[in-house]
């Protein structure tokens, strides 16, 4: 079963044509990938279906905005997966 | 159909809100200034306002989910096709589902159709963005309602 980074790695790499093997569990989604918001539409529809989630982007664009949280918080890979994790654990508890 | 005023919208005809999935019609106008450049002595739609007929029915959706708490811009068309030519007359039919809407942004998929067949369709993607004003929300609830958009709680 594949990790969870290894499925949004995957998301990012094919809906951003970005090469697979440049995306690591410390790549920044917006300043390593250069992935703009729009783009991220797309990669939090697919991993909501692939996990069974609703990411929270209002929130965290909000919370960002806000000064409340840093982007590393929830834009660097492995923060973004823990998050997941997280959403996914939730979800089945 | 205005398509000088893009008022691509005829009336609703579904607007299910359980499965997500909404009907418009519409009727290509016989005359319109659109036509005098698309194309000259060839009036042909114009395949974009074809795809602007898919995001109004979907955009409109989107609203009802939203209970009309703010303005679905279209941000992304993606698998855009134009399946055949649609001309002056034409009587059309689009289909959509919202697939996602939350967390600010919605997607949708929806489908154009007349009685000879598939003309369009595309996936579509909506950013949320709030009313200019409470005005405007108003404004848009009533246009609504012009088209067919009957939410009764949201007519208060």
């Amino acid at each position: 079963m594949a990790s969870t980074f290894d499925t949004v790695a995957n998301i990012i790499a094919e809906t951003c044509d970005i090469p697979r093997d440049t995306i690591t569990p410390d790549s920044h989604a917006i300043d390593d990938l250069g992935i703009d918001s729009l783009d991220f539409l797309d990669i939090a529809f697919a991993i909501d279906k692939a996990f069974g989630i609703k990411l929270p982007l209002e929130q965290w664009t909000q919370e960002v905005n806000e000064g409340k949280a840093t982007t590393e918080e929830y834009f660097v890979l492995k923060n973004l997966c823990a998050r997941i994790d997280g959403l996914v654990a939730a979800k089945t508890a | 159909m205005r398509l000088e005023y893009f008022q691509m919208i005829d009336r609703f005809v579904e607007v299910n809100i359980d499965e997500r999935k909404v009907k418009s019609v519409c009727k290509v106008p016989m005359e319109s200034p659109v036509f005098e450049g698309h194309f000259p002595g060839f009036p042909l739609m114009p395949g974009v306002l074809l795809c602007e007929c898919m995001a109004q029915t979907t955009g409109w959706m989107v609203s009802v989910l939203t209970g009309f708490t703010g303005l679905p811009m279209l941000v992304g068309l993606r698998n855009a096709k134009i399946r055949n030519a649609v001309f002056p007359g034409a009587e059309l039919t689009f289909e959509g589902v919202i697939e996602h809407v939350g967390s600010g942004y919605a997607m949708a998929k929806c489908k154009g159709k007349s009685k000879d067949g598939p003309i369009c369709d595309a996936d579509l993607a909506f950013r949320l963005t709030p009313y200019p004003g409470p005005e405007f929300r108003l404004a848009m609830v009533e246009m609504g309602k012009k088209v067919g958009i009957e939410v009764p709680e949201l007519m208060k």
